[in-house]
């Protein structure tokens, strides 16, 4: 099941428009993405931290995602520096960690943390419903946003048609295993489901004729940025800037 | 009731889907205005795709499909029969795929060109007419089997149709839901075509049952009869015909 246990709360961030809150959100991480220098990652790290202290969130449910992150940054850690052509940092046996590579590693660290830190406490703090709806608003194309809102919709309901499905080879019986058959059993269970999600689709769609549907979606929410959010945007947009100078003049700070 | 003019007028239809059998076969059926009518029949007898019929979702091979005295044949002609006639799908996950109730409502009545503020107004009045306040901000997904299918009751009723098509709307429902749309079905001012298995409840909310043989609709004689002799007096306890 889809929780979305950051979106309920009454912080300071979660009464922001949801609008600025992505605007924010999109553009201080494609700042953060491109940034090399560390003192302008330590400093969106520590700015990440703020929001995330900001928006008032669950501690332990954070750091249960960054362990999600942070699994695949230590993929990086065990490949890149190793990998990596220059003069050798340190050596582990056989191996040689490049200085460069290190340095890279780091980067990616510190950038992917900040980054989904920033999300949780800007991104995750309102309904997906929601955020398609400031999406639209924020004039991604139609598609796109219907996508996600179908997509959102409907993954619980192929979720248990899922469930629906093993259990069906459960009860008679059906343990994995690693042989042919329980290959075999996986292959139609997956091409069963997406049997089932054409025919859901197909139901779906009259569903929607039936009401009237001229593809065109309309929403009903609507979206008033106050002072606090368009402040908000502003500072962000500051702290932007910030991080820029630091990345680009890092020996003057 | 029989002298005013048919809404839906079917003459000589044919249907089967691609490979199988023939579903309908020659089937005339009429429903006038202020009739409620009572479908009862076997699985794979062919339905659901009369309501589809209807609706324009499945083109009959042949016959004569007239829907509120016009024939209607392509698509463009079925625009005005879906604002004027509801459908409620046997699976209220196929119905509900906006995420929140209100938006889901109000789906409809935004299609049919009303303002924001009015169609959310309808919205909640249909979600209020059946007892469902304070549902507007729930996620669909999340409501429970018997609150789905109220929910999506009230997207149909949100774009007041002239007719109603119930697709099995008892199944999967406990007593007390069942009770509930029993209630709101007699209390409806439409005419209404209602599928489903439950004779009792057919008996309670229509005033005429047929059933489906061979790919015909057919008036159903013993049911019919059946439903009236239950008006005796001992009707109430178990008893033998």
């Amino acid at each position: 099941m889809l929780l979305e246990p950051f979106a309920a709360g009454d912080s300071f961030l979660h009464r922001l428009d949801p609008r600025i809150r992505l605007a924010s959100a999109v553009v201080y991480s494609c700042a953060v993405a491109v940034c090399t220098a560390f003192p302008a990652l330590l400093t969106a790290l520590l700015l990440s931290m703020a929001l995330i202290a900001l928006a008032r969130l669950r501690i332990t449910a954070i750091f249960k995602r960054l362990l999600v992150v942070n699994g695949l940054v230590v993929f990086i850690w065990a490949v890149i520096p190793f990998t990596f052509p220059g003069e050798a940092l340190f050596r582990l046996g056989p191996l040689s960690a490049a200085k460069d590579g290190v340095e890279l590693a780091a980067q990616i660290t510190l950038k992917s943390n900040a980054i989904v830190l920033a999300f949780m406490a800007l991104v995750a703090t309102m309904p997906l419903a929601t955020a398609g709806h400031a999406l639209h608003r924020l004039r991604v194309p139609d598609k796109f946003v219907h996508l996600l809102l179908m997509t959102y919709r409907y993954i619980f309901v192929l979720e248990q048609e899922y469930q629906r499905l093993v259990r069906a080879a459960q009860i008679r019986g059906f343990r994995p295993g690693t042989n042919l058959h329980t290959y075999r059993t996986y292959a139609y269970l997956v091409g069963m489901l997406f049997v089932r999600a054409v025919d859901r689709a197909e139901r779906v769609r009259w569903a929607m004729l039936c009401r009237g549907f001229k593809r065109k979606f309309y929403s009903l929410q609507e979206f008033r940025a106050g002072a606090g959010s368009i402040a908000f945007f502003f500072l962000m947009c500051a702290a932007v800037l910030g991080i820029a100078a630091l990345e680009l003049w890092p020996g003057s700070w | 009731m029989t002298i005013s003019e048919p809404i839906i007028d079917l003459k000589q239809v044919n249907f089967s889907y691609p490979g199988g059998p023939a579903v309908l076969r020659d089937l005339n059926f009429r429903l006038h205005p202020g009739e409620r009518i009572g479908i009862i029949a076997p699985n794979g007898s062919g339905k659901t795709t009369l309501f589809h019929l209807i609706m324009g979702l499945a083109k009959p091979f042949g016959g004569q499909v007239t829907i509120f005295g016009q024939a209607r044949r392509e698509e463009r002609d079925f625009a005005e029969v879906r604002r004027r006639i509801g459908l409620l799908f046997q699976d209220p996950d196929d119905q509900l795929f906006s995420p929140t109730v209100l938006e889901d409502v109000a789906f409809g009545p935004l299609n049919l060109g009303k303002t924001k503020a009015e169609a959310a107004a309808v919205a909640r009045r249909t979600l209020n007419f059946l007892g469902l306040n304070g549902f507007e901000d729930r996620i669909t997904f999340k409501l429970s089997g018997g609150e789905k299918r109220l929910v999506s009751l009230a997207a149909v009723l949100a774009m007041e149709p002239e007719v109603l098509l119930l697709d099995e709307p008892v199944n999967g429902l406990d007593t007390r839901t069942r009770a509930r749309l029993m209630d709101i079905l007699r209390g409806l001012d439409l005419s209404y075509i209602l599928i489903s298995h439950e004779l009792d409840f057919l008996t309670a909310t229509t005033n005429v049952i047929y059933t489906m043989e061979n790919g015909h609709v057919r008036l159903d004689r013993e049911l019919h009869f059946h439903q009236h002799t239950h008006a005796h007096p001992l009707g109430g306890s178990p008893h033998e015909h």
